[in-house]
């Protein structure tokens, strides 16, 4: 078999393998959050379905799946079938830059070489903004075409903040960009070779910041859950959809939430490598598998905590702290990596 | 207090910065909040004309729970109102009995003996906690955080079980009654009343430390729905929210009743006319309440409970069986009622979200001719739109909140 095929194989093995994983791991997600939620608020949480409660997500796909598909008499149909899925493809798309291992170097797989990446694109951080970016049409249109007041009300609140958002994310994320001098999200963990203080999140821990802050607003989760804001809006966008088109919403929400900590750990937390050199005979995926429950449950943390912002409060903090914060951030790390390197 | 005090000029400033949004609004978008919106606080109705996330005008709607108390309440012989009062402001049934009993104790002349004025102080002071720490709950959940919604009604708990210890009920205490109250206290009850009394100003100051102290809860709630004094008295607002406008008005000290003219306690007042200094008030009247509750427990006279006015007020239930004099009480009492002389009378005290006023005609006889509940919650709704007109939408549900409005009391 010439390396061509075998590469061929390979990238088809986890081009099918990884999702998979990464639903599987959804699933105990959301029953995982429930459980927290249930934790922080001095509740058990689901206990009923398999030990511990822990099939409570399968409970839960199989009452959306039995339940009736509501579709509003006035909505834009197509429009309105449509939306989950802009949601949803962007959120598995990710994944393909996502390194979970070494990238290149010998064989080391019955003679040949295996990439631990799906895709090893030379612009993969612009993939997922771009990609982050396309999502929000499928907010948007959501809250547009189910024609409800609330739901317009959710879908605009989130383009609005998702543009406000977006840059200060992208400028915080040009600060690694600089110092691994590439876009490619394999030589950015790269360049995070070492032990632990390698890693980018000290040097860039103004940006890391930012980052994670945007990646809150990305995920709509709580401080800026403005828009599906439940209080508020009813549901938001949500608010018409029920049945499994709901369910693929917040599945997306969740996959997303993966994604997002796996791109946290990539970009500021050394990915796959282990915090200490001497501990590099654990493999890669496990580092990552580890460093994504860290954040999700930090993620998990934020929002069973801490308040929501208002609308105009968001913006502004948007535009006027975390945008020209992000810019200082770049150019000093511009200047330094100039000057250093 | 480092902060000086805003004038009324200054606040009608602040409130007019948030009116102008209003003039400047173009097309406007209606839209339906409740009855059942997830913060609507039961079945509250308000239709919204928003321009953008700018609140233009209100229009709302209540009666989606209106179950004819004031009309059932004619029907039924005076002690049988007692538990339809309950239905008011059911998350304070205790204090709703009070308000009623008192008023018709002034129209009979009962006079209520002094170890029953202390247990309603008691009682009444106790709902009033269980109701602020519920209030703390909605209102933060409102703001979007639901865990410390979880916290209120853990601490909510302990409140409920001294009650449920000491009426026999968690939420529709019908513990009133003309001329004293239904019961004695219970054994044990002064040691686990003072254990809860003891440990809940600590769990206020770590209210304080979560809620005051946030950055987002200060940003989200300082400066937001500002109400004047002026506006307070226009729409008759009272109780917390008049108390944040800076008028030290109290009916427990002002015209006591019960037993607060023997209680030392202060009146919660801030300045600030606005969503924070009403969360500020509600945290200063729990600590004060609690004051009260010890004071109780320590000075609690001996002596009846109730009053042995055989002509007006319902005999102990333990005498019914024993003593053909309480027998015949009890007959005349349940069969025909107590008659109450020609005449009106208006009784109002403080209930947990304002002023309950009660007015009684009677024409004589076993019925009232008309009654009327003057529910502080009808005042509060109703001065929704000068509240949130000119805020945005995310507003609306902290402002609401913060009036504290409870359908049942509203729609009666």
């Amino acid at each position: 078999m010439s390396d061509p095929i075998a590469q061929l194989i390979f990238l088809i093995i986890k081009a099918i393998l990884v999702p998979v994983l990464i639903v599987m791991m959804v699933a105990f997600i959301i029953f995982f959050e429930r459980k927290f939620a249930g934790f922080f608020q001095g509740r058990v949480g689901p206990t009923y379905l398999g030990p511990w409660g822990s099939f409570q997500s399968f409970g839960d796909i199989f009452k959306l799946l039995s339940k009736e598909d509501l579709i509003p008499a006035k909505s834009d149909k197509p429009v309105f079938r449509l939306a989950p899925y802009i949601i949803f493809l962007p959120a598995f798309l990710v994944m393909a830059v996502l390194p979970f291992g070494p990238v290149g170097g010998e064989a080391n797989l019955f003679g040949y070489r295996f990439d631990y990446v799906i895709a090893n694109f030379d612009a993969g951080l612009v993939l997922f903004l771009a990609l982050g970016a396309i999502a929000v049409y499928g907010v948007v249109l959501a809250g547009w075409s189910s024609n409800g007041n609330f739901s317009l009300l959710g879908g605009l609140r989130a383009g609005a903040q998702m543009i406000s958002y977006e840059l200060a994310m992208g400028f915080s994320v040009v600060g690694v960009m600089l110092m691994a001098n590439s876009m490619s999200l394999v030589d950015i963990v790269e360049g995070q070779a070492g032990n632990f203080w390698d890693w980018y999140f000290i040097p860039q821990v103004v940006g890391g910041l930012i980052f994670f802050v945007a990646t809150l607003a990305e995920l709509n989760r709580t401080p800026f859950d403005l828009a599906e804001a439940e209080q508020e809006l009813v549901a938001g966008y949500l608010t018409e959809y029920s049945g499994m088109r709901w369910g693929i919403f917040m599945f997306a929400e969740y996959v997303n939430l993966v994604v997002i900590s796996g791109i946290v750990s990539t970009l500021y937390f050394g990915g796959w490598r282990a915090p200490l050199e001497v501990l590099d005979f654990i493999p890669g995926p496990i580092w990552l598998f580890i460093k994504i429950c860290v954040f999700v449950f930090i993620y998990m943390w934020v929002r069973w905590t801490i308040f929501r912002y208002r609308y105009n409060q968001l913006m502004s903090m948007g535009w006027k702290v975390l945008l020209p914060l992000s810019i200082l951030n770049l150019v000093v790390t511009a200047i330094v990596v100039s000057v250093a390197g | 207090m480092s902060e000086a005090r805003p004038t009324l000029e200054e606040l009608k400033r602040r409130k007019a910065l948030s009116r102008q949004r209003v003039e400047r609004s173009g097309e406007v978008m209606t839209v339906s909040m409740g009855p059942q919106h997830p913060s609507m606080h039961g079945v509250y109705r308000a239709e919204l004309d928003l321009d953008g996330e700018v609140i233009v005008a209100v229009r709302p709607e209540i009666g989606n729970l209106h179950r004819g108390v004031e009309k059932l309440c004619e029907e039924r012989t005076y002690h049988q109102i007692i538990p339809i009062t309950d239905r008011l402001d059911y998350l304070a049934s205790f204090v709703m009995n009070h308000g009623y009993c008192e008023a018709v104790e002034k129209l009979m002349g009962v006079e209520v003996p002094p170890r029953g004025r202390y247990i309603r102080t008691l009682a009444a002071e106790l709902c009033r906690i269980a109701n602020h720490i519920m209030w703390l709950g909605i209102h933060i959940m409102d703001l979007g955080t639901q865990t410390f919604f979880c916290i209120c009604f853990r601490d909510r708990e302990y409140i409920l079980d001294l009650l449920e210890m000491l009426t026999g009920a968690r939420l529709t205490h019908s513990f009133g009654r003309i001329g004293g109250v239904a019961k004695d206290l219970p054994d044990g009850f002064d040691r686990r009343c003072r254990k809860v009394i003891d440990f809940l100003p600590r769990r206020v100051a770590e209210y304080e430390r979560i809620v005051k102290h946030n950055r987002i809860y200060y940003k989200r709630a300082k400066g937001v729905g500002i109400f004047t004094s002026e506006d307070c008295f226009a729409w008759r607002v009272t109780g917390p929210p008049l108390r944040s406008a800076g008028v030290a008005r109290d009916l427990r000290r002002d015209e006591p009743y019960a037993a607060y003219d023997e209680m030392d306690f202060e009146v919660a007042v801030e300045y600030n006319a606005d969503v924070y200094d009403r969360f500020l008030v509600r945290m200063k009247e729990i600590r004060e309440s609690c004051k009260i509750v010890r004071q109780c427990l320590d000075n609690l006279p001996d002596g009846p409970f109730v009053a042995s006015d055989a002509v007006h007020a319902l005999p102990l239930k333990k005498n019914v069986l024993r003593d053909s004099a309480a027998m015949i009480q009890d007959f005349y009492q349940v069969f025909q009622g107590p008659l109450a002389p020609k005449g009106e009378v208006y009784r109002a005290i403080e209930a947990p979200k304002g002023e309950m006023g009660v007015y009684i005609r009677s024409e004589g006889g076993a019925h009232p001719a008309r009654i009327h509940f003057a529910t502080p919650s009808f005042y509060h709704g109703q001065a929704v739109p000068p509240l949130v007109e000119g805020e945005m939408i995310s507003d609306m549900v902290a402002i609401f909140a913060s009036v504290d409005v409870v359908l049942g009391d509203c729609d009666r």
